[in-house]
């Protein structure tokens, strides 16, 4: 196995916190657009075609049939879905093209969650017979997450406001953060996290380009070759897991050979402070390495695209030329549960 | 490049019922996936990684179940995946499966996919109003049944085609043990006389709605070889997707289905898929769908597949039964209903269907789709392994 692999293109959306004005399918075809222009491919030319979403932040089943008009979807193509943030949509495709069925594909991701209430929407993830009755929303359950750290002395509340104001001012230069600059960090939301801990609400759709081989080549002129790409899920009761630890990070950030190397640059999916905390320990990040220099979660979060979009910060640092070696993290599910790492690399220079 | 042949040792299904009401949906997954690793005789160790599908999740109201069910299905520490295609993710979740042993990404995967209809009401879960959209006028069977009509006035098939494919089939449910309609006084008449819903649908020639779970263990041909019974082996596989109106939309014949067993077809090598395939799980959940799909899957020409249902082909006994397992029509958890299909297919092929068994099956279709004929899977699956 191991075909070469890379992402040649990414394009996103200016993430806001409403976009009344317009529809999933308004929202994502210009992402689409761009994404294909910047390699000169058309959606015929596409051998796989992968998205993520979720049908509750749509507020409708089969919400992402509708989507699929944005590709135009004409002639049939070969195309598929999860239900999951497009991070993994991106892992199918790379499955897909690693088994020699195609050598180019097409990911994109998408939510909105201004519509309805995020926090409330987002506990319907949860058990549904023993905990989803009790509402606990996921802000709660990330504050449980930060208190846990704090008791077992990894972090404190000064260090925490310091995570998010580090990613705020990153984001300063990315035009398509949703908080940029200096933000206050606020009231309390939930003890001990403050509305500068947690990630804002807002809308937004990101896209990549994945191609093969010398096809990559073709496409880009430095492509992000996906080096190692592994996911792992964890329990999902909050009472069996040590909330101060990430153990399927870990184990996905080996299998993706994170530590076989240094990384020069750092995409994490921590949509909290304190989740950024956890992850620099398991992926053994010091203060060395540039982590999130778009800003990561903390300046712009839209449920179901925020994990493909650290793939896709990352890689284009390396299109640009700003990295050589970087690595790319998503998660889902409450606290942690569920984790994806990426290696990416550009060729020597 | 080369891929791993992908083997089939393991299947295993819940008795498909209108409520499971005994079992939380962690505990009917488990009870699928338990089945399919003793008919594997692996154990949850032996489990690389789980995928799993299910649509929508506003069946069951729980958003990514897969999250929750993680620890039901001993995915703790290992990659889980979740997908949606609509009616076809069942099949699409085979799929995926197949391409991470396929790929040499994972040696042996559990793929499961499951729907828990009672907990909630499957016709108006379909149904939430969509601005500027056309409604599904409640539930599929409004949506569909037009469609129908269009195939009986361009293929000028008699009217009395639907209720034989719904009498085959609850006929052919009555030997499957698993099959959620057990209608031992079932009649053509009876069939005849139900009432009519969506004119021309009746009753008795519409799906039910189940709550069920169906489970499969894929793996390469290591793993293939320690299998204590017969594999079935992947021989072509593939997904497409067209939108769901749009003008120049063939609604009777969809083109992505016709590329979609092209696409199999070619894989396997079959040239006539009438003469070379044994035997076809097809996803029929309105009785109407069996003669159309068998002009969408290349086993008649245009406006002919009516004939071959009237004429017996079809039947269990007949020259390519289709749906022996009962089908869709006798059982449908609908995010499940695909995978079943696939799983059928696999176990007809492995000698292992039991009294729906159709004697000598070597090559077997398992047809998936899903939306408003809009997604489409497949696999062939054979008794041997493909020589290429």
């Amino acid at each position: 196995m191991n075909r070469e692999i890379a992402v040649v293109a990414f394009a996103q959306t200016d993430h806001r916190r409403t976009t009344d004005e317009f529809s999933e399918v308004e929202m994502l075809m210009p992402v689409l657009h761009q994404v294909l222009e910047r390699t000169g491919l058309k959606t015929s030319d596409i051998g796989f075609t992968c998205s993520g979403s979720s049908d509750y932040l749509a507020g409708r089943a089969f919400s992402f049939t509708l989507a699929l008009d944005g590709v135009g979807a004409w002639p049939p193509i070969s195309e598929s879905h999860v239900e999951m943030d497009g991070a993994w949509a991106l892992y199918e495709a790379w499955v897909k093209l690693q088994t020699g069925d195609a050598d180019t594909a097409l990911v994109y991701a998408y939510g909105k969650s201004s519509p309805g209430s995020v926090r409330d929407v987002l506990t319907r993830q949860l058990d549904p017979y023993y905990v989803a009755p009790l509402w606990p929303d996921s802000v709660a359950l990330a504050a449980l997450q930060a208190q846990a750290l704090i008791d077992a002395g990894a972090t404190d509340e000064p260090a925490l406001a310091a995570i998010g104001a580090r990613s705020r001012t990153e984001a300063a230069t990315n035009s398509h953060a949703q908080l940029r600059g200096s933000v206050p960090q606020g009231e309390y939301l939930v003890r001990p996290l403050r509305t500068g801990d947690c990630p804002p609400i807002g809308d937004g759709a990101a896209a990549v380009v994945l191609a093969a081989g010398e096809r990559a080549r073709d496409l880009c002129e430095r492509p992000a070759w996906i080096r190692g790409i592994d996911h792992r899920i964890e329990a999902h009761g909050i009472g069996v897991r040590d909330l101060t630890d990430s153990p399927s990070t870990r184990l996905a950030a080996e299998r993706a050979g994170a530590f076989e190397r240094p990384v020069d640059t750092v995409e994490l999916h921590a949509p909290f402070s304190s989740q950024e905390v956890i992850l620099r320990e398991v992926l053994e990040l010091d203060d060395s390495v540039r982590v999130n220099p778009s800003g990561g979660a903390p300046a712009a979060h839209p449920v179901m695209a925020a994990g493909l979009i650290r793939i896709g910060e990352a890689a284009a640092r390396i299109h640009r030329g700003e990295s050589d070696r970087a690595l790319a993290h998503a998660t889902s599910g409450p606290c942690l549960q569920q984790n994806l790492v990426a290696v990416l690399e550009g060729d020597p220079r | 490049m080369s891929k791993e042949p992908v083997a089939v040792v393991g299947v295993g299904q819940t008795k498909h019922v209108a409520a499971r009401r005994d079992v939380s949906i962690a505990g009917l997954v488990r009870e699928a996936a338990r089945r399919a690793l003793d008919d594997a005789e692996l154990t949850w160790a032996d489990i690389e990684a789980v995928v799993i599908g299910k649509a929508p999740d506003f069946f069951e109201g729980v958003m990514m179940p897969e999250l929750y069910l993680a620890d039901a299905l001993g995915a703790v520490g290992k990659p889980m995946m979740r997908v949606h295609t609509a009616g076809s993710v069942g099949g699409s979740t085979a799929l995926v499966a197949a391409s991470l042993v396929a790929a040499r990404v994972h040696g042996t995967v559990l793929t499961l996919a499951f729907e828990k209809q009672s907990e909630s009401n499957a016709m108006w879960g379909l149904s939430l109003p969509i601005p500027f959209q056309q409604p599904l006028l409640a539930g599929a069977g409004g949506f569909f049944a037009p469609h129908v009509r269009a195939y009986m006035r361009r293929s000028g098939a008699p009217d009395t085609v639907g209720s034989l494919v719904a009498y085959k089939n609850r006929r052919n449910a009555l030997k499957n043990p698993y099959a959620h309609l057990h209608e031992h006084d079932i009649t053509l008449e009876k069939v005849q006389a139900s009432p009519m819903l969506w004119d021309p649908i009746r009753y008795s020639e519409t799906c039910p709605s189940s709550d069920g779970a169906v489970a499969m263990v894929l793996t390469d041909r290591v793993g293939a070889a320690r299998a204590p019974r017969p594999a079935a082996w992947m021989h072509g596989g593939a997904m497409r997707s067209e939108p769901t109106l749009f003008a120049g939309k063939d609604s009777v014949s969809p083109r992505a289905g016709r590329d979609c067993a092209a696409d199999v077809y070619r894989q396997a090598g079959i040239a006539d898929p009438r003469r070379e395939i044994d035997a076809v799980e097809m996803y029929v959940p309105f009785s109407w769908y069996e003669p159309m799909w068998l002009e969408n899957l290349g086993f008649a020409d245009e406006g002919e597949g009516w004939k071959l249902t009237e004429s017996g082909v079809t039947e269990l006994d007949g020259d390519l039964p289709v749906d022996m397992s009962g089908g869709v029509l006798s059982t449908n958890p609908i995010g499940a209903s695909g995978m079943i299909r696939f799983a059928e297919a696999a176990l007809q092929v492995r000698g292992l269907a039991g009294e729906h068994q159709v004697e000598g099956a070597r090559r077997v279709l398992g047809h998936a789709y899903g939306g408003g004929s809009q997604f489409f899977s497949m696999w062939l699956v054979g008794a041997q392994p493909p020589t290429s």
